[in-house]
């Protein structure tokens, strides 16, 4: 690569910074439509109007108020596992265990508020939360562990760990954690007794679901961000990924920040799963994850792994995965089609980081020859 | 009743079971071993098992035959594969996101026709057993291993003729070269893309393979998310077996076995938690893991795109 030039006087460099922005944004963007494109062609093959089908996902989040705070719900959780994908990636540690680690933070935050119902509120509930990143954060500790001390392939390791969660979790909801009242019922419903309502999240607009975890997901961004760009452990996250032996040689212990990032990623996942409990179900039942560990990739992804660009990104997909929903009830189109999308947006986005690589490349030595030019 | 349990009947049934339920993880395993060697990580491996055992199942369900569904599931497997090529090898995306993508996709897809097109869980008549001649009469010996169906026997088979795929053959030698050093293998005049493609493609195709001895020769029967991380766990194996074809034989046996075990026990009703024996499979994957990766050497270049001139 030709040094950049010291001096370029026509092109002032200021400028540029928003125009990587625009195109940054432009090739998720331009993802996104590719598969939903891809996703009509198929569609169109199953006979199934895609003008329909899309048109139900847009008034499903845009047609009512209902609908629209739903979009904020479903975008909590999936902001708080995108923040901890993107502590992980920025450490180029592939964290897929969220869905396991969203079950522990579920369990943790349920088990702390029925075992210490009888707290004062102010206690209990930040105790819940505490809980619940703690044990999100050891479902991400032992693959961190076990990268930083045999090596083992992190995605491997938390794919297994997300199949062991699940089963620890029907365990518990059948056995020791099951509802006395559906035991009473004769029911032997799988799911938790509800919560006390002291853990209760407020709900922030009345007749809808729509509850503080949204605030406290934003706030988390914003902390996000400046740990990872303004503290020591954030630079010495971000440089083990950018170039671990770069930092190995500047005495960064990289194995230990691995494992460091893949515990926090644990740890937010471990919140989103007690949002989900105090916000929106009041209990821990089967289902609880609705997938949102493998969709929190993708927003994570969308968002450029920038906690900040994760805000609208979080967003976008839960209006996605809402629109979804009210898609199946209204023109019976399976929301598996979302699915279906959303793994080509993964597809598509990491395969155009190439591209966009390339044309940076590009233009970089297009404006250096600019640069040159201009001297001579 | 945990002292009589294990009777000569019961281990019968537990290794026959065990034979035949490392079909699916041979076919997947050996094809991952194929693209693994060339240097690529498919982690889409459970994705294309499950379009595979949906396109497998309804093939069959429709037609009423195997032979066609397997065929359409590889050829399902091989358009996947060809994905998954053009995004790692072409577009040189980093290879365990685009797998997630892949798999995520997979999953999505399968889910989405089966619900379309078919809707309630139903059973198809899947690959009849087939007992060997002679051989298949002998007592216990028999039964354990030669009256299985024609895809159980064909994933036993692939294990010699992959090893004499990648160890004797010209092809099988590329592979081994792209995948250990892609920056000679190229300036010896090597298409490192074009083998990575065929690697990546031929595993993938295998993948769908395994899919359809899943749904109509294992179960005889789809529903989502059918393969329940069974791909993965062939990735894991891969890792396991050293990356040769009967290292991934003796994992693919060792977790087939405990997994017959712990179907045997619920079905006998053992006092273990139907839960904690499922769990079974996945401890031991992690386990293994453990102890495989520091034991063998990788090939150096798994995971790295190439690129000319970048060495």
């Amino acid at each position: 690569m030709p040094p950049a030039p010291q001096s370029a006087p026509q092109k002032p460099l200021a400028r540029l910074p928003w125009k990587n922005l625009l195109f940054g944004a432009a090739l998720p963007v331009a993802a996104m439509l590719a598969a939903f494109l891809l996703g009509a062609v198929v569609l169109l093959a199953l006979r199934v109007n895609p003008f329909t089908a899309y048109a139900s996902i847009f008034s499903g989040v845009f047609g009512s108020l209902s609908g629209f705070t739903q979009s904020l719900v479903k975008a909590t959780p999936l902001l708080l596992v995108g923040l901890g994908i993107c502590i992980a990636f920025r450490a180029s540690m592939i964290n897929i265990g969220a869905e396991g680690q969203i079950i522990l933070g579920a369990l943790g935050a349920t088990a702390w508020s029925l075992a210490f119902r009888d707290l004062p509120g102010w206690l209990l509930l930040p105790g819940a939360l505490v809980a619940s990143f703690l044990a999100g954060a050891l479902w991400g500790f032992v693959p961190g562990l076990l990268k930083a001390r045999f090596r083992v392939n992190e995605i491997l390791s938390t794919v297994m760990m997300n199949a062991i969660a699940l089963q620890l979790m029907n365990l518990l909801i059948r056995g020791p954690l099951i509802d006395p009242a559906g035991v009473a019922a004769g029911t032997y419903l799988a799911q938790s007794e509800r919560l006390p309502e002291s853990v209760w999240l407020l709900r922030l607009i009345p007749q809808t679901l729509l509850h503080t975890g949204s605030l406290l997901a934003v706030g988390l961004a914003v902390v996000v961000y400046i740990f990872l760009w303004r503290t020591t452990i954030g630079f010495r996250i971000r440089a083990v990924g950018l170039n671990p032996d770069a930092a190995r040689y500047a005495g960064i212990n990289v194995p230990g920040y691995q494992a460091l990032s893949l515990t926090l990623a644990g740890g937010f996942a471990g919140l989103a799963g007690a949002v989900e409990v105090m916000g929106v179900h009041h209990r821990l039942l089967e289902g609880i994850t609705s997938g949102y560990g493998f969709s929190g990739i993708v927003a994570a992804l969308f968002g450029g792994l920038h906690p900040l660009g994760l805000i609208p990104a979080a967003w976008l997909f839960g209006s996605l995965l809402v629109g979804a929903d009210k898609m199946q009830r209204a023109v019976q189109v399976p929301s598996a089609l979302i699915d279906t999308l959303l793994g080509l947006v993964v597809l598509f986005v990491v395969g155009s980081a190439y591209l966009s690589r390339q044309w940076a490349a590009r233009r970089e030595i297009a404006l250096s020859k600019q640069g040159k030019e201009s001297e001579g | 009743m945990n002292e009589d349990i294990l009777t000569l009947a019961v281990v019968t049934g537990i290794l026959t079971s065990a034979i035949r339920l490392a079909t699916p993880y041979l076919f997947a395993a050996v094809g991952e071993a194929f693209a693994q060697t060339s240097g690529v990580v498919n982690l889409g491996v459970d994705g294309i098992m499950l379009v595979g055992a949906f396109a497998a199942f309804y093939v069959t369900l429709q037609t009423g035959n195997v032979w066609l569904g397997a065929l359409v599931a590889i050829l399902v497997g091989l358009l996947m594969g060809l994905l998954m090529s053009f995004i790692s090898v072409t577009l040189k995306a980093e290879q365990g996101i685009s797998g997630i993508g892949l798999y995520m996709f997979g999953l999505g897809l399968s889910s989405l026709l089966f619900k379309l097109l078919v809707g309630t869980v139903q059973t198809v008549e899947g690959f009849r057993a087939v007992k060997i001649p002679l051989l298949g009469d002998i007592p216990v010996i028999g039964a354990i291993f030669f009256q299985h169906s024609i895809p159980v026997y064909a994933a036993f088979l692939l294990v010699p003729l992959a090893w004499w795929f990648l160890e004797k053959t010209t092809w099988g030698l590329k592979i081994k070269a792209v995948g250990q050093n892609p920056a000679a293998a190229d300036s010896l005049g090597v298409s490192v893309d074009k083998v990575r493609y065929f690697s990546v493609c031929l595993g993938s195709a295998l993948a769908g393979l395994a899919g359809a001895s899943l749904s109509t020769a294992l179960v005889n029967l789809f529903q989502e998310n059918l393969t329940a991380g069974l791909g993965f766990i062939a990735v894991a194996l891969v890792y396991f077996g050293g990356w040769k074809p009967v290292g991934i034989l003796a994992g693919a046996l060792l977790f087939s076995a405990v997994n017959a075990f712990q179907l045997w026990m619920q079905v006998l009703g053992a006092n273990i938690s139907s839960d904690v024996a499922v769990m079974l499979p996945y401890l031991l994957t992690i386990a293994a893991l453990v102890f495989a990766t520091n034991r063998v050497r990788q090939p150096a270049a798994l995971n790295k795109p190439f690129e000319r001139g970048e060495n």
